[in-house]
């Protein structure tokens, strides 16, 4: 407890910092984080308390961004684990398939906004489709990583007492793969908040929190602009976080396991 | 049970080939225990996977029960060296164990007992709720060994089961072996670089030479059961065979001596 203290030292320091540099420098578009604080609260704390104090406008843009994050995430997770688990366990699949990866995953995500804007005219489509495009890569890759380089005595055991092919997936390649599609969802979470933003912020969007952020720069609401950004700041901790937690969960045996040995 | 017949298992091709057995012909009855000696890297595990169907040999024919062996026999377990590789981690001991049984057709209640059993016979009662992990090199061995009591194979495969623990533990075991083969009517073949075990255990002892590997003495061990870790090793008998088996894996025999028994002769 006292070392977490100690690690979080850095942060008050950072904002008593931040408060004075921007009170000296009075510029407009560094407005202090007192002022962030109060004008982030105004526009999207100060609500009813049954709706856990969200304001109208809180609601109307964060509900629907995070709907769009986290479809876009788990269709690119459920994607990326069946398509790499079988790359993964197929060397013809594999060799035939690399290339077109390698391709696919040197594509700048955001440069296929402009396409999906063209391609698909509903705004819905158009989001899910960039982060599902965007993110799924690092969950792909490390599902076939994973599933590739099973155990040889664990592959032997389960083949000398018959597994069979479900048990096979479910109780061997799944969970030896495991640690590494872990990595690969942890990467995509912040990868899809990213690509969340950057697919709101262009135009077409009618609302979410990207469009809340070029709402705010183009009304000059200094304040309300860097609230956009300070709470995604903490949204793409709490995620990361949040992911941690689950894994550590799910995959105490790994951890435990290594350390015993 | 077992007839093994001009088995011959070649790696790779051209000019990089290693040929790693070379015709091995043995025949394994019914409830026998035959331990399988030779020098390190003679193709012991080639002969095993082989045996196992888990490796397609390149000549020769394996018959497990009469049947020709391709893919891997119904009725035939096999407990590897690397047991912290064999289990899995993820699943608890009881479950490592069970995993298996599904394909004996058994319910989840009627697993769970089954592996129950097996583990309670080689004295771990307790651990069903453990993870591999969390248990002891010996300990996780003897996981292994219920998994593949608890399949109740006709045929047990073991692969260097004791290369890689303790020499207490070793001897823990090689008694769980011995003592557990007369609960369940089993074959057993059993594959050590440890002449003093192969001899120990046994009711035969297979030497396969350098590789590439061919059965060069079969000899059968007569010596009193029960055995016992001190009372059976200081026995003549033992001593003897020890020795010529020893020259045997080495390659070397003393001038004017005899084999004891030959091959011909089971």
């Amino acid at each position: 407890m006292s070392n977490l203290a100690v690690r979080l030292l850095p942060v008050p320091l950072f904002l008593a910092a931040w408060e004075a540099g921007c009170r000296m420098a009075e510029s407009t578009y560094f407005p202090p984080p007192s002022l962030i604080a109060a004008r982030a609260r105004e526009l999207w704390f100060s609500g009813p308390a049954t709706r856990l104090f969200l304001t109208d406008a809180a609601i109307e843009n964060f509900v629907p961004s995070l709907g769009r994050m986290f479809g876009g995430w788990l269709l690119a997770c459920f994607a990326g684990i069946v398509a790499g688990v079988a790359i993964g366990r197929s060397a013809t699949l594999s060799a035939y398939l690399d290339p077109l990866i390698q391709f696919g995953r040197a594509i700048p995500p955001p440069a296929l906004v402009p396409v999906f804007i063209v391609v698909f005219r509903d705004d819905l489509r158009m989001l899910l489709a960039t982060i599902v495009i965007g993110v799924v890569w690092p969950v792909l890759l490390n599902a076939v990583d994973g599933a590739r380089y099973v155990d040889r005595v664990q592959v032997d055991t389960a083949r000398v007492f018959g597994l069979t092919r479900t048990q096979r997936l479910v109780r061997l390649v799944l969970p030896a793969a495991a640690p590494k599609i872990f990595a690969g969802l942890r990467l995509s979470l912040s990868l899809a908040l990213v690509l969340l933003v950057v697919a709101e912020m262009t135009n077409g969007t009618i609302n979410g929190i990207g469009y809340e952020l070029v709402y705010m720069q183009q009304s000059f609401d200094m304040p309300g602009m860097w609230g956009i950004v300070a709470l995604l700041a903490v949204l793409g901790l709490v995620l990361n976080l949040s992911f941690l937690l689950l894994e550590r969960r799910t995959l105490s045996w790994h951890r435990l396991a290594r350390r015993a040995v | 049970m077992l007839e093994i017949t001009n088995l011959t298992h070649t790696y790779g091709r051209g000019s990089g080939a290693h040929r790693a057995l070379g015709g091995i012909d043995l025949k394994v009855a019914e409830g026998e225990l035959v331990c399988i000696v030779g020098p390190s890297g003679c193709g012991k595990s080639t002969l095993l996977r082989s045996v196992a169907g888990l490796l397609e040999p390149t000549g020769g024919q394996v018959l497990v029960d009469g049947r020709p062996v391709t893919g891997t026999p119904d009725g035939l377990a096999v407990v590897f060296q690397d047991y912290s590789r064999s289990l899995f981690p993820w699943l608890s001991v009881g479950d490592n164990v069970a995993l298996p049984l599904r394909r004996r057709g058994l319910d989840r209640a009627a697993r769970r007992e089954a592996a129950g059993e097996a583990l309670d016979a080689v004295g771990l009662a307790g651990a069903s709720s453990k993870y591999p992990w969390e248990l002891s090199g010996g300990m996780q061995q003897r996981v292994a060994i219920a998994r593949a009591l608890a399949y109740r194979p006709s045929l047990l495969l073991m692969d260097e089961p004791f290369g890689s623990v303790d020499a207490q533990t070793r001897e823990d075991l090689e008694d769980l072996v011995l003592r557990v083969r007369g609960h369940h009517r089993m074959t057993i073949v059993l594959i050590t670089h440890d002449i003093d075990e192969s001899v120990y255990v046994g009711d035969r002892v297979v030497v396969l030479s350098r590789s590439p590997a061919t059965v060069t003495a079969d000899l059968r061990v007569n010596l009193p059961a029960p055995r016992d870790q001190i009372a059976t090793r200081e026995l003549p008998d033992f001593v003897r065979l020890r020795a010529e088996v020893g020259r045997l894996v080495r390659g070397t025999r003393p001038p004017g001596a005899a084999v004891l028994s030959d091959p011909s002769s089971n």
